[in-house]
């Protein structure tokens, strides 16, 4: 396999993937069975043309904006942006129906599932925001859903497994493998091999064989469109940098895409880092994995030296998969974005950081991305002024993550040990972020 | 090596479809399984392929991803896999890899070509990848004259059936039913058509996977097809008599004896 980098004549190709999907000759790609070729191929054909259509774009908008509340805000963080010298903008997904960013590509899969005429979809979740989000469309577009989610997540997410089940969905625990998202990928893969001709798959991130990585990443991008064209509205420039957490890597690619022939902005994702790459219990897959073939596509995967996947860890559930997006892989090949990890402890700072100086509870996926971002800012900060800027995709609420925060900063009842710990947060933050996040 | 083809002309002389047989490598154990293929050899499989367990087999049941499983945790590398290969293909039957992609590209595919070649192994069966995203295979079991298995399904186009006939070598799977692998009480009624279909398109041998577990659904499928491929019920076999080898070989033995009955009743 050949990992030498192309250089296509004009920029503007080069970050897209090929007819085949292939990201620079190598990512991506379409490792299949040959029962699912002619479904995904399919849809493939659907994706382009409902693309090319005035009337289904023009829908997708307006369902985007009417029902999911999209354009989000972008938000000056006035408070984070002077702790760190820099101006901080958040990309306010968070506040998108359902509470995520993931509302976008589960409405654009749903919209073209009606095109296709199937009355049936499935889906795999993690954290359940997924599942939460394909339910929710399900329900809004009268389709059958099923949802499947390890049994070990059903476990730490019961409130999602309930929000999904009230919303009409079948919820199927997966008990194979190691009973996570990478195993409830499996899972609705086998479902989908013997549902495939009345049945979408509504694949959860910009992974998985083509078109996935491209036709998620498509009813994403509105992240980016959006908060590229509301920087210069406000602020009259580009940014300097943008800054996302890369699990699968969909609000990461949806933010990043509308920035990439943006040659002067930075682009920066930061992955789970777990206890620390040192330890092995993460989930950096682009940072610590190697290039193999997970899930349909070529990409950085956690594997052993005989290519089988090893577990990923990390305290987001949301995050922990031991495989990327494809175009993720290539963008760091090619060198156009940055991947840093941020380990579980600089997370959970984070969240408590955004809570306590802005109000804003944020998912502890999207608390990766404020805890790296930072870092980032408060450089470009040093480096140009406190005009730089810096927009983080705030990319879900952190309502879900209570359960997990009770537990980390022992809240809940009168012990003020943790509370003072919290407290310290925010006079800590112009010396933690020096030595702490830079990796 | 010995080229799968040579099981199918040798069936097709005696007027019968070929009996072929899958256990994944690891299960009970490395050993445990070169015995347990050995017996099925020598009860009347025309060919063999060998499992090579993977973490994440998107296109197996429950059966098969529990002895796959099982060998994982007992520790199998993909270097025991080529031993297990090189046991078997002793014998002088026909004996294939069946894996995984990510495996081999780990371990290297031209080492991978190479090693099979060298243990003996007539050539691999891919099923998740197609000739379409199959180059570097392509040109590396050339290289080694192996035989490269690709699988047709009953949603495949003419168009892609053609293409996969004309690239496959040894012969082509037909997996005839749209789903996992697994038992299954009745054949599907899509497997004559789809083998009619590859037949058209190319002189290839069509074996056909699609849940046999006895030897009159065994006769049913060699009714039409070149060969039958049976796997879950074999891993059955050893599944329910964990913990006893003997009883273990012994249900393999009766079991491979009735389909291979099957295989001969048809014509």
């Amino acid at each position: 396999m050949s990992q030498q980098i192309q250089q296509p004549a004009t920029s503007a190709i080069r970050y897209e993937a090929d007819e085949r999907g292939y990201f620079g000759d190598t990512w991506g790609g379409r490792f299949m069975p040959e029962a699912l070729v002619a479904a995904l191929d399919e849809l493939t054909d659907a994706w382009r043309e409902a693309m090319a259509d005035e009337s289904f774009v023009g829908t997708f908008e307006r369902v985007l904006r009417d029902y999911a509340g999209t354009p989000s805000r972008l938000y000056h963080a006035e408070r984070l942006s002077d702790l760190v010298g820099a101006r901080v903008l958040l990309k306010r997904e968070d506040l998108n129906h359902t509470g995520a960013h993931k509302i976008r590509n589960v409405l654009g899969q749903a919209l073209l599932t009606k095109r296709m005429g199937k009355t049936r979809v499935i889906a795999e979740t993690g954290a359940g925001q997924h599942g939460v989000a394909s339910a929710t469309a399900a329900a809004w577009f009268d389709l059958d859903c099923t949802v499947y989610m390890g049994a070990v997540d059903t476990r730490r997410q019961a409130l999602n497994v309930a929000r999904m089940q009230l919303l009409g969905a079948k919820v199927v625990p997966v008990e194979s493998g190691s009973a996570t998202l990478k195993d409830a990928i499996n899972e609705a893969l086998r479902d989908w091999v013997a549902s495939v001709d009345h049945t979408a798959y509504l694949f959860g991130t910009a992974a998985g064989p083509h078109p996935f990585p491209s036709m998620v990443r498509d009813f994403c991008r509105g992240i980016g469109d959006e908060a590229r064209a509301q920087c210069l509205e406000q602020y009259g420039v580009l940014p300097d940098a943008v800054a996302a957490c890369v699990g699968g890597g969909s609000n990461a690619i949806g933010l990043f895409t509308a920035f990439l022939e943006d040659e002067g902005v930075e682009i920066h994702g930061f992955e789970p880092g777990g206890d620390g790459v040192e330890t092995g219990r993460h989930a950096a897959t682009i940072h610590a994995g190697e290039a193999g073939v997970l899930h349909g596509a070529r990409t950085y995967v956690l594997q052993d030296d005989d290519g089988q996947t090893v577990e990923s860890h990390s305290i987001s559930a949301g995050l922990d998969y031991p495989g990327v997006g494809p175009q993720h892989s290539w963008l760091a090949a090619a060198g156009r974005a940055t991947y840093t990890p941020v380990t579980d402890a600089q997370a959970m700072e984070a969240m408590a950081l955004l809570s306590r100086t802005e109000g804003i509870i944020p998912a502890i996926e999207s608390a990766h991305a404020i805890a790296g971002a930072l870092d980032v800012a408060k450089r470009l900060g040093e480096e140009k002024g406190p005009d730089a800027t810096v927009i983080i995709n705030l990319s879900g609420r952190g309502d879900k993550d209570m359960g997990t925060a009770i537990e980390w900063f022992g809240l809940g009842d009168a012990d003020l040990g943790p509370e003072a710990d919290l407290e310290q947060v925010e006079a800590d933050v112009a010396s933690d972020h020096d030595t702490e996040a830079q990796q | 090596m010995t080229s799968t083809r040579t099981a199918f002309e040798r069936a097709r002389a005696e007027d019968r479809a070929a009996l072929i047989g899958y256990l994944p490598a690891g299960y009970p154990s490395v050993d445990g399984s070169i015995r347990a293929m050995r017996t099925m050899v020598e009860a009347g499989c025309d060919a063999i392929e060998i499992g090579l367990p993977y973490s994440d087999p998107v296109m197996d049941g429950p059966t098969i991803q529990a002895a796959a499983q099982a060998a994982l945790d007992g520790g199998v590398r993909t270097a025991d896999v080529i031993r297990v290969v090189e046991e078997v293909a002793a014998t002088g039957v026909p004996t294939l890899v069946m894996t995984y992609w990510n495996p081999v590209e780990r371990y290297g595919v031209e080492r991978f070509a190479a090693d099979l070649a060298r243990a003996g192994g007539a050539g691999l069966i891919t099923p998740d990848i197609t000739p379409d995203y199959g180059a570097e295979w392509i040109a590396a079991a050339d290289e080694h004259d192996l035989d490269k298995v690709f699988l047709v399904a009953p949603s495949s186009t003419d168009e892609r059936i053609a293409m996969t006939a004309a690239e496959s070598r040894g012969f082509v799977y037909a997996a005839a039913v749209m789903g996992v692998t697994g038992a299954r009480d009745a054949t599907s009624d899509l497997a004559g058509p789809l083998v009619r279909r590859v037949r058209a398109a190319g002189d290839v041998p069509v074996a056909v996977g699609i849940g046999v577990s006895n030897g009159d659904q065994a006769a049913e499928v060699a009714g039409f097809a070149d060969g039958v491929i049976v796997g879950s019920a074999f891993v059955r076999c050893l599944l329910d008599h964990e913990g006893d080898e003997a009883a273990g070989l012994e249900a393999l033995r009766s079991l491979t004896a009735d389909l291979a009955e099957g295989v001969r009743r048809a014509r």
